[in-house]
């Protein structure tokens, strides 16, 4: 019996995300009275590992191969799976990305576990094993069981947070058994912007609708997102305007975010909006229609012309920023 | 080359959510029906990449699991486009139930991509794909925002953070796409939902199997707070409240 935690590493490197999965899995292992173990795919130096430790891992499996660097849907699962049957673990933990979607389920079928995603906080219960998780992008939550001998959740991302458990993790080299006959899909080509903040990582989250006008008026929003170190996004009018890209798109239907701070621009709030939003902390409004629905999400608002206000905010967070 | 494009039948995007009154379910009555986004997406860019074939693809179907209810949804993916479609006759009680039944309904139907959603709008798993995938023992791509023919090779875009990765995979494939894949997805038009009444529907009885979840309870999100009005004369009261109040700067 333990608890297994797939570890994500980005370049040889462990973010929040991965942190917090490795704390919700050791509080997990706790609760069962078992023991927590990382496993982590692919070229991360020990130094780097032995951090996992700090959330309350006290094992690492390490495959350090490679070939691991790419994602293959295929192969990763089945390492995954021989690392499960090897620790006989009985509930496997991932994280909510796009790695965990692309990987889990194959995960599933080969060990016949049930896999629930959007998990969004503790087991209410270890047996029968039930997992609350959203639903409907927020506008309800459920009890799920999970009837199958072995578990698998998906941790809907900021839902439990990382929390400081200090362990010494061990590492230990686990020799999977792969040929390169199981990688049948191949990256050719890789286009990514470096120093940009990943709209997914960001702690404070900048974003415009269509109250913006026009794909000219970003400027003062782009500002007053590099001033808060937050990224940007847009609702989905201004990716289907062409106004932002798609991947800017925040919403039920494009991304779903769960930030610390989340300041609205002139989005009127539509239901799809705030379902993909509606997990960040805290929510800042700024709309001049004082009937948006954006308002009945928000904690705080302002009725203004966004593109009036936005001046007047970075003049204020510019202020705050020097004397803090 | 024949693709497969596999649909969820949910509840609109806009509908109130209401739950029953012992809050085991999803009060369902007077709901309106339609294919999930995702699954539109993933039909809309199959039918683009048929036309564009030149007679390449000779064929895209469409498959859903769900009882006789589902199929004004599943006519509604014919009258999109879809030259055909397969219904697997059982309510679909999980991800793995779903998934297991289509594996099933086609493993000797040869297609040669498999395309649906990343997501289900309503219980929000992302599970269909991959798992669909791996009962088939095909390679798949998740998170795909693009889809191309180079020759005889697919190329999809996987998007990553920050950016994306162009990603070749052996065929057969199964593609689990998300936004961008399609620009806006295709509007049946009148000739189109004519000519769907003509068009095959094949109902398959399901196979037996179990799920591996269950939904036992449901709760509402707990109620905001109203929110508070800064005036837009003095926002640096506004910063004041996140700094003091909110303490997230």
């Amino acid at each position: 019996m333990s608890v297994l935690i797939y570890t994500e590493n980005f370049d040889g490197k462990f973010k929040k995300t991965t942190f917090e999965t490795v704390s919700y899995g050791a509080e997990i292992a706790h609760q069962m009275g078992t023991t927590a173990i990382a496993l982590s795919l692919g070229s991360v130096a020990d130094n780097e590992l032995l951090t996992l430790g700090n959330y309350g891992a006290s094992k690492v499996l390490k495959v350090n191969d490679a070939r691991f660097s790419n994602l293959d849907n295929q192969a990763f699962a089945a390492v995954i799976a021989q690392a499960v049957e090897k620790e006989g673990a009985n509930v496997v933990i991932m994280s909510g990305s796009n790695i965990a979607k692309a990987v889990a389920p194959r995960v599933s079928v080969k060990l016949k576990a049930g896999l629930v995603f959007a998990v969004s906080g503790l087991p209410k219960n270890l047996s029968p094993f039930t997992v609350p998780k959203k639903v409907f992008h927020g506008k309800a939550f459920a009890d799920v069981v999970i009837k199958s001998p072995v578990k698998i959740i998906s941790l809907a991302q900021n839902s439990f947070g990382v929390k400081e458990n200090r362990q010494t993790a061990v590492i230990e080299a686990f020799d999977a058994k792969i040929d390169d006959a199981a990688f049948k899909t191949k990256v050719t080509s890789v286009e990514k912007s470096t120093g940009k903040i990943i709209l997914t990582d960001a702690e404070i989250i900048v974003s415009g609708g269509r109250g913006m006008k026009s794909a000219d008026n970003w400027k003062p929003l782009e500002e007053l997102a590099g001033i808060l170190g937050a990224a940007t996004a847009c609702s989905r009018p201004v990716s289907d305007e062409g106004w932002r890209p798609h991947s800017e798109h925040v919403g039920q239907t494009g991304k779903i975010i769960a930030p610390n701070l989340y300041i609205a621009c002139g989005i009127s709030g539509a239901i799809q909006h705030l379902a993909g939003v509606s997990s960040s902390k805290v929510i800042v409004a700024i709309n001049s229609d004082k009937e948006a629905p954006i308002f009945s999400a928000a904690d705080y608002g302002i009725i203004g012309d966004a593109q009036k206000v936005l001046p007047e905010l970075i003049g204020a967070f510019k202020k705050f920023k020097a004397e803090n | 080359m024949k693709i497969l494009v596999c649909i969820s039948n949910v509840p609109d995007t806009t509908t109130k959510i209401k739950l029953t009154a012992d809050k085991t379910a999803i009060d369902l009555a007077n709901v309106q029906w339609i294919i999930n986004p995702w699954d539109e997406l993933a039909l809309t860019r199959a039918l683009e990449l048929k036309e564009a074939s030149a007679g390449k693809i000779t064929k895209v179907s469409v498959i859903s699991v769900g009882n006789q209810s589902a199929e004004p949804t599943i006519r509604k993916a014919l009258a999109i486009g879809a030259d055909d479609a397969f219904r697997v006759n059982a309510e679909a009680k999980d991800a793995y139930f779903a998934a297991f039944q289509i594996a099933e309904a086609v493993k000797t139907e040869a297609y040669d991509i498999i395309l649906c959603g990343i997501e289900s709008s309503d219980y929000n798993g992302s599970a269909f794909g991959g798992m669909l995938a791996e009962f088939m023992d095909h390679p798949s791509v998740s998170s795909v925002s693009n889809f191309e023919f180079a020759g005889e090779v697919v190329k999809v875009n996987r998007e990553i953070p920050g950016g994306y990765e162009v990603v070749e995979p052996a065929l057969p494939f199964v593609a689990i796409v998300q936004k961008g894949i399609a620009k806006e997805p295709r509007i049946p038009s009148m000739r189109g939902i004519m000519m769907a009444r003509q068009k095959p529907l094949k109902v398959v009885e399901a196979a037996p199997a179990e799920a591996m979840t269950e939904f036992v309870a449901f709760e509402p999100p707990q109620p905001k707070a109203a929110c508070k009005m800064v005036d837009p004369a003095n926002v640096a009261e506004l910063v004041e409240l996140l700094h003091k109040e909110a303490k997230i700067i």
